[in-house]
């Protein structure tokens, strides 16, 4: 491989990073970290393979267009944008920009867990806007897929949380 | 890798999952706008968005790697007949009580199957399955904490559960309907089998219900109500389906 493939392929990836999760529009897709793949050929053909946050996230055929624009728009010509479940997401791949992100923008980012999520974590969610524990889970599910909804018994305020999954 | 009865087998177990799930999907989301608390509202909504992905994961896996029609055609363009989702998931959503326990049922022998089949010798579904199989951990967490706090509500609550319980319980085991083929998915490491799936959602049933104070109904004296694997159908799936493709079929070629 010469240098100058390397800095082709970070240029696409800083291309993709510009593509937002359109709901949490300040989280970028490498963020997220949906983004699995991306391979370019001898052609300048360059493939970017996708995974779904959740198998019935509404956006993914949104972002597969945005990515696939984000890449033509540094000057591809061939670009596929592919999503398949080779890789299974989960919320352990969320960049540690992107938990200060999803935090920032008034979401509980998820906790990183072991194996599997333990139900438990949920009833004591810290809360994004005052950092306390003293909280409860609303409901497991929220105004998408990926929330949780919960009350801080100290600010008094409802917030939502990236669940862990 | 497979011979054509096995990958028949296989067509056959996954086209009667997304077909329960696009259907109980529809239902769940029916209760958009009339939940008993907002929190209810949205979680069934949440759930049945669950569902239809699952579905479409699916019809995916059908269409892709099975020789089925695209997804969209297999959901929206099929008789009544050619649907093999079982009776359980076809009844309207009645009340509450009704509702919940179906979630209660249906979302265990979910989370029971996908986590087999995240196992599964056919990689297709189980890539798909190991994504699924963590979404409903959360469905089934939802369940059996509403199943536990009616439990040990109010006696109209534990009247209610129990009666829905018992009245849905000959629906709940026609999930199992066993089908053709089924010994080759077992055969190959494919898939548990559907009398092996029973065992283990039995004996989960059992555990929740007695945490919740209630009584599981007899599985061995009680009739499985089967047919609709093989096409045979309630009353309540051609309505259903009347309005669920009312918009595509407006329009199946349309972009959207």
């Amino acid at each position: 491989m010469t240098t100058t493939a390397i800095s082709a392929k970070d240029y696409i990836w800083e291309a993709i990073a510009q593509v937002m999760d359109p709901e949490i529009p300040v989280l970028s897709v490498v963020d997220l970290g949906i983004i699995t793949d991306v391979q370019i050929d001898d052609q300048n053909a360059v493939k970017v393979l996708m995974t779904p946050t959740f198998s019935g996230c509404p956006a993914i055929k949104l972002m597969e267009k945005q990515v696939k624009e984000a890449v033509e728009g540094i000057g591809y010509k061939q670009v596929t944008v592919e999503t398949n479940f080779d890789v299974t997401w989960n919320s352990n791949m969320i960049s540690e920009n992107g938990r200060e992100v999803i935090k920032n923008f008034g979401l509980a980012p998820p906790p990183k867990y072991k194996d599997q999520p333990d139900m438990a974590l949920l009833a004591h969610t810290a809360c994004p806007y005052c950092d306390s524990e003293n909280t409860t889970l609303k409901t497991p599910f929220g105004p998408t897929l990926c929330r949780s909804m919960h009350y801080c018994y100290d600010c008094l305020q409802a917030f939502e949380q990236f669940k862990p999954i | 890798m497979f011979n054509k009865e096995t990958l028949d087998a296989v067509r056959s177990l996954l086209l009667f999952q997304a077909d329960d799930h696009l259907i109980i999907g529809h239902r769940n989301s029916e209760w958009t706008g009339l939940g008993p608390i907002l929190e209810e509202d949205i979680a069934f909504s949440s759930i049945a968005q669950d569902k239809i992905g699952h579905a479409l994961g699916l019809y995916t896996i059908l269409h892709e790697q099975l020789g089925e029609a695209e997804p969209d055609t297999l959901a929206f363009m099929r008789n009544e007949t050619d649907f093999t989702s079982c009776h359980l998931v076809e009844l309207p959503i009645g009340e509450y009580d009704f509702s919940l326990v179906r979630h209660f049922f249906f979302d265990l022998a979910a989370h029971i199957r996908f986590e087999d089949l995240a196992t599964s010798a056919f990689d297709p579904v189980a890539k798909l399955a190991r994504k699924v199989k963590g979404e409903i951990k959360y469905h089934v967490f939802h369940a059996n904490t509403f199943i536990n706090q009616l439990g040990h509500g109010s006696e109209e609550s534990k009247a209610r559960l129990q009666s829905a319980v018992n009245q849905n319980f000959g629906l709940a085991l026609g999930m199992f309907e066993s089908f053709e083929g089924e010994n080759l998915l077992v055969q190959q490491g494919i898939y548990k089998g559907e009398a092996a799936i029973r065992e283990i959602w039995l004996g989960e049933v059992q555990a929740v219900l007695l945490e919740a104070g209630l009584k599981m109904p007899d599985a061995a004296t009680t009739a499985s109500v089967l047919g609709g694997r093989k096409g045979f159908h309630t009353e309540f799936l051609q309505p259903l389906l009347d309005e669920m493709t009312e918009v595509f079929r407006v329009d199946p070629a349309a972009e959207w």
